[in-house]
């Protein structure tokens, strides 16, 4: 990650930290905080327990932050090419943080919280960050609008993820109201008796729900969530491999300061307002270049690879064409536990990215042919309005 | 006791010299995590110790399988290549790698005993 702490740091613990060792948990170190990696169920086990029914997992290193202020709205969208001024009450929108070549600094989800849910304490506009650029990121905020609206981080805030086609049901138990959100909208709402702010999203391609909560209840919440019969424990690995297969990029692997939008395949996140012709286009960093792309594509482009072979495929990996050409290299691979395959993703030149291209991976001193293919690679299965 | 170990946490079963079955520890499989693919030495061949005879994959990592001792390698498991997860349910038995003749009985001195491989574990 960017910004990963000197060694020499102690690493953050999240709230949750004595549950996690309580549950058995392996903790690895992930930028700069320890962090359950897998529980004593196992990565695949923890990856089918999403697929299947409902997994519970602690994201609180994740940056949160609200904006407060009537220009909020206006002030962010200098920052991110996305239609942040048309987002309805209750709405959630992904988002990134451009710099002025059109690279990526951060990628992010945003809320506007309703009036209502805005007075209480959510701010105008309410952010989560990636964990290993939080700190840059509210430096940036600062930066470049501090003065159009006030930046609060959220520190004082635990981040849960409730995964899986029976999430809605585990969740409903605590509080029935959840259930009335739908697919990328949130809003307040009391759970174990502390206020939190739910939104229906998350990072497995499965139905489910990111719940901010007061650090000081976390763990009452964690085990009441725990205490559902369709509900365990997931560590950052199944995390990884989870939202892999549903094709989403991973900060710092698959999109970083060098990769635009259009070469990530992120087009789809910018609104036609900000775009050539729109009515607010253009006003963000990185413009010129981003805009001259969108209109006349660009060289390389980041696609989904699955393996004709078992052997997994992993970030690093060169991929070369069939005489052995360099034609990129793998940003994220593993072995798929559902789709039960290699897959990865790749940035490879535009003439080599059409679907069912077939490229090599060199693992080992062997070629492995590997096939460019649609992604995501397990189908979404969201709760849409 | 005919089973020895390694440094590197695999085990050799050398009750044979014709045929000393090699595998990973149940410690090796537990820090991998859900094996997912291995790949196996070829058969007929003849490796040094400490030569990489093979990988072990789970879906967060890979390690190399070192030769414990010199020797050809005999035998692999097939039944492995097919379901790599016994090398998680039973590292010890069905989960085995391959089998490996070696010259004589000597090639086994210098591998850890078993007290010695608890030693080392309880040292990590």
């Amino acid at each position: 990650m960017p910004s990963a702490q000197p060694e020499s740091t102690a690493l953050l613990q999240t709230p949750l930290h004595d549950l996690h060792l309580r549950l058995g948990a392996k903790m690895v170190p992930f930028a700069g905080y320890a962090m359950p990696v897998t529980y004593l169920a196992g990565l695949m086990a923890e990856h089918r327990q999403c697929r299947d029914s409902a997994a519970l997992f602690d994201v609180s290193h994740m940056g949160q932050l609200r904006l407060v202020g009537s220009d909020a709205a206006a002030a962010l969208e200098s920052l991110v090419p996305m239609d942040v001024v048309g987002l309805g009450e209750g709405k959630q929108r992904y988002a990134f943080f451009t710099n002025h070549s059109g690279g990526l600094l951060d990628d992010l989800m945003m809320v506007r919280p309703t009036a209502a849910d805005a007075a209480a304490g959510f701010g105008d506009l309410f952010l989560v960050v990636n964990a290993g650029c939080k700190d840059a990121d509210i430096r940036h905020l600062i930066t470049h609008i501090g003065t159009r609206c006030t930046v609060l981080p959220m520190p004082e805030r635990a981040l849960l993820a409730l995964q899986g086609p029976l999430a809605v049901v585990a969740l409903s138990r605590l509080n029935p109201g959840v259930a009335q959100l739908t697919f990328m909208t949130g809003g307040a709402f009391t759970l174990a008796g502390a206020p939190c702010f739910v939104t229906r999203s998350g990072y497995t391609g499965e139905d489910g729900f990111e719940i901010s909560v007061p650090a000081t209840h976390a763990e009452a919440l964690a085990e009441s969530l725990l205490a559902q019969p369709e509900v365990k424990p997931a560590g950052l690995g199944a995390r990884d491999t989870l939202r892999l297969e549903a094709g989403m990029c991973l900060y710092g692997h698959d999109i970083d300061e060098t990769t635009s939008p259009v070469e990530a395949g992120l087009t789809w996140a910018i609104q036609k307002v900000r775009r050539p012709g729109g009515a607010r286009a253009g006003g963000y960093p990185g413009v010129a270049a981003i805009e001259s792309q969108l209109t006349s594509g660009a060289p390389s482009k980041r696609v989904g690879l699955i393996g004709l072979e078992r052997a997994p495929v992993r970030e690093g990996t060169p991929i070369v064409d069939a005489h052995g050409r360099k034609l990129g290299k793998v940003t994220s691979g593993t072995l798929a536990p559902t789709v039960n395959q290699a897959i990865a993703m790749a940035y490879l030149p535009i003439d080599h990215a059409l679907p069912h291209h077939e490229v090599y991976a060199e693992v080992r001193g062997k070629r492995l042919p590997m096939r460019v293919s649609p992604m995501p690679f397990n189908p979404h299965r969201y709760h849409r309005a | 006791m005919t089973t020895k170990f390694t440094s590197d946490h695999e085990w050799i079963n050398t009750a044979s010299i014709e045929a000393a079955v090699v595998g990973i520890t149940p410690h090796a499989q537990d820090a991998l995590g859900d094996v997912v693919f291995v790949e196996l030495p070829e058969v007929g061949r003849s490796y040094a110790k400490g030569e990489v005879a093979g990988v072990v994959e789970s879906v967060k990592a890979a390690a190399d399988i070192y030769m414990p001792v010199n020797g050809e390698v005999v035998e692999v498991n097939e039944a492995l290549k097919a379901d790599p997860a016994l090398a998680n349910t039973d590292p010890m038995g069905a989960g085995w790698f391959f089998k490996v003749k070696v010259a004589s009985t000597a090639e086994f001195d210098g591998l850890m005993e078993p007290p010695a491989y608890e030693t080392l574990l309880q040292s990590l």
